[in-house]
């Protein structure tokens, strides 16, 4: 019991960590560069993603057996792309703002890489439960990955986290970080960042096993 | 507002390039910019697959709306692109093998192509006429070649050059598209 | 991928059809039913998001209705039916407590810096003036093209004169944006020092918008007045 539960766990980790989309596998960075102004557009295209993600792995694994070989790729499509809809409506419904500011890039989470990848390489080879898990893990991995992109942008940017100004007014925004070149710089630091903290790693585990 | 189609072509292709200024088909321009013989021929590929998928949605765009099924848009295009895509694919086979070659292998791989269906849903939602949307099209395509030319040739002279070890990679191009996105906000106003 | 070594049986093409139609159906359902289910939403997001823009341009206004201005110079009110006929142009009524009609407002869009610039201005009838603006939608530079909002001096320039000639076919004088400091009539727009193209493209975009909506609207103004 305990040890299926660990297994379980591993799968959500897996996404969240070890394969972060942004981070690890660099997938889906379109989105993660084009949205990541602020905060709030971050987390709620972060979301958006992870809904489509849970919810079309969640089916393609209940067809899992059905779907022919042959035409397992336009399934999925057709399955992302009906969840991307029903996502775009919905953010209508909650807010006309959000929507405007994330624009395009709402029905572009259909050609979002993770989605397709996690179809093909997982939820169709498991049943529901660990395929959702593991499209969950992904979904946490890729909305961190925007929000960490999202913060430092607009609090560099804007002198502001979630609209909530947190320098004085005397704060110069750096105003080049909300602007499209900001993006490739904060991602590119971010993974500097990332591949440093690894090689520590690996360096302290080479030791260790010395 | 009426714009011309020198307009949109220069907004398009410099002002608000597709890749530097949209972060539109990212994936490509991180992937496979690391050799400038390999750019012009992707490039290329993907500037026709945008004229197809740009043609088709015109085509859809008017159809669906004359059945009122907008809500089926999105569904429409990305099928119709991909099976338009595979139908290009097998004609230029059959009769164009050398041009098939040269940009075959490039074909199924712009199908999830994000600036692709970007031409499309954009030109869908600026409301451009036929014209409007072919001119869109190739001036998106040509942004898109320009970016990875340049990124490839950057990358070509990086290879010499004596980079840290732990900013190789995805970190170091990423950093090269910034600077790169930062001296094309220098055309911004041309399209005006 | 590597080609299998032990080729996969093939599905029989009806077995495929069957699943593919199986699947459509599926995604179509669900599609439908997220369209009903948030339609009425949307719709009324929609509506508030006009009523609050609306409001900000024309502050005395406490009700609002839709109307199309038609090429040949009828004014209908937007009902049930959405389609537009085309050259029709959009426009807001704003009317007070007492259906008063207090001010018109109108959507404009040009090329800015960095991409369009859409606003939504009003216009007052008794002062054949533009009142006041406000952004619909834009991508100007953080800190610079925004200032069209907050410039003391650029807001200074509203209301702005906006005319209509002797015979009812055009504005008087073309709105036009000056450079900063040069502003000699009351149709010229002063232009923010740094922001000239932001604020050349408000300009263009209420002379474009008001050149082919005021001579539509001004022989009718009694029929906006008498709100149905």
């Amino acid at each position: 019991m305990t040890a299926t539960r660990t297994d379980r766990w591993d799968e959500f980790m897996e996404g969240l960590w070890r394969q972060n989309p942004i981070f690890v596998m660099t997938l889906g960075l379109c989105p993660a560069l084009a949205v990541t102004v602020s905060a709030v557009n971050a987390l709620s295209m972060g979301l958006a993603t992870t809904f489509v993600l849970t919810a079309s792995c969640f089916l393609v694994s209940l067809l899992r057996k059905r779907i022919p070989k042959e035409v397992r790729i336009a399934t999925y499509i057709v399955i992302i792309a009906t969840f991307v809809t029903v996502v775009d409506y919905l953010i209508q419904a909650v807010s006309l703002a959000l929507y405007d500011a994330l624009g395009a890039f709402i029905q572009l989470i259909v050609v979002n890489c993770v989605i397709l990848g996690r179809a093909e390489a997982h939820a169709s080879k498991h049943p529901p439960l660990p395929a959702v898990l593991s499209a969950l893990g992904m979904g946490a991995g890729f909305t961190l990955g925007l929000f960490a992109l999202g913060a430092v942008r607009e609090i560099l940017g804007a002198g502001k986290l979630f609209g909530i100004s947190l320098f004085g007014e005397h704060f110069q925004p750096w105003v080049v970080m909300v602007l499209p070149p900001g993006g490739f710089f904060v991602l590119g630091l971010w993974l500097l960042l990332f591949s440093a903290w690894t090689r520590r790693q690996r360096r302290k585990e080479a030791i260790q096993h010395a | 507002m009426h714009e011309s189609a020198a307009q949109i072509f220069i907004n398009a292709f410099l002002a608000n390039n597709f890749v530097l200024a949209m972060f539109l088909g990212l994936c490509p321009f991180i992937g496979v910019s690391g050799r400038l013989d390999t750019a012009l021929p992707m490039g290329a590929a993907t500037t026709f697959v945008m004229l197809i998928a740009s043609v088709c949605a015109y085509g859809l765009n008017g159809a669906l709306a004359a059945l009122g099924l907008e809500s089926l848009r999105l569904i429409a295009y990305i099928v119709v692109i991909a099976s338009s895509v595979q139908l290009v694919e097998m004609v230029l086979k059959k009769y164009s093998p050398g041009l098939f070659r040269a940009l075959g292998i490039y074909l199924p791989l712009i199908t999830t192509n994000c600036a692709v269906l970007g031409v499309a849903l954009f030109q869908t939602a600026r409301e451009y006429d036929f014209v409007q949307s072919l001119v869109f099209a190739i001036g998106a395509g040509a942004g898109f070649t320009l970016a990875l030319l340049l990124m490839a040739s950057v990358r070509e002279r990086l290879q010499l050059s004596d980079v840290p070890s732990v900013a190789q990679g995805t970190a170091l191009s990423l950093m090269l598209a910034g600077i790169l996105s930062l001296s094309f906000m220098g055309f911004a106003g041309l399209g005006g | 991928m590597k080609p299998a070594i032990d080729p996969l049986p093939t599905t029989p093409t009806a077995a495929m059809l069957r699943t593919l139609a199986v699947v459509a159906a599926l995604c179509g359902t669900i599609i439908t039913a997220a369209h009903q289910g948030t339609q009425a939403a949307i719709e009324g997001n929609k509506r508030l998001a006009i009523e609050r823009a609306v409001f900000k341009v024309i502050p005395a206004a406490v009700s609002v209705a839709e109307y199309l201005a038609l090429p040949e110079g009828r004014l209908v009110k937007v009902g049930a039916d959405k389609t537009a006929p085309a050259g029709a142009i959009k426009f807001y009524a704003g009317f007070d407590a007492s259906g008063r009609l207090v001010g018109v407002a109108a959507e404009g869009a040009a090329k800015g810096y960095a991409d369009t610039v859409r606003i939504l201005f009003a216009w007052e009838a008794s002062s054949q003036a533009v009142t006041g603006f406000g952004v619909v939608s834009s991508r100007e530079t953080p800190g610079i093209g925004d200032k069209i909002l907050v410039d003391k001096d650029f807001l200074a320039n509203f209301p702005l004169e906006a005319k209509l000639s002797a015979d009812m076919k055009t504005l008087a004088n073309a709105i036009r944006t000056v450079k900063h400091g040069t502003k000699a009539y009351p149709w010229e727009i002063d232009a923010i020092a740094g922001a000239t193209i932001t604020s050349r493209a408000v300009g263009r975009a209420i002379d474009e918008t008001a050149q082919a909506l005021l001579p539509r609207i001004a022989p009718h103004l009694a029929q906006l007045e008498d709100r149905p």
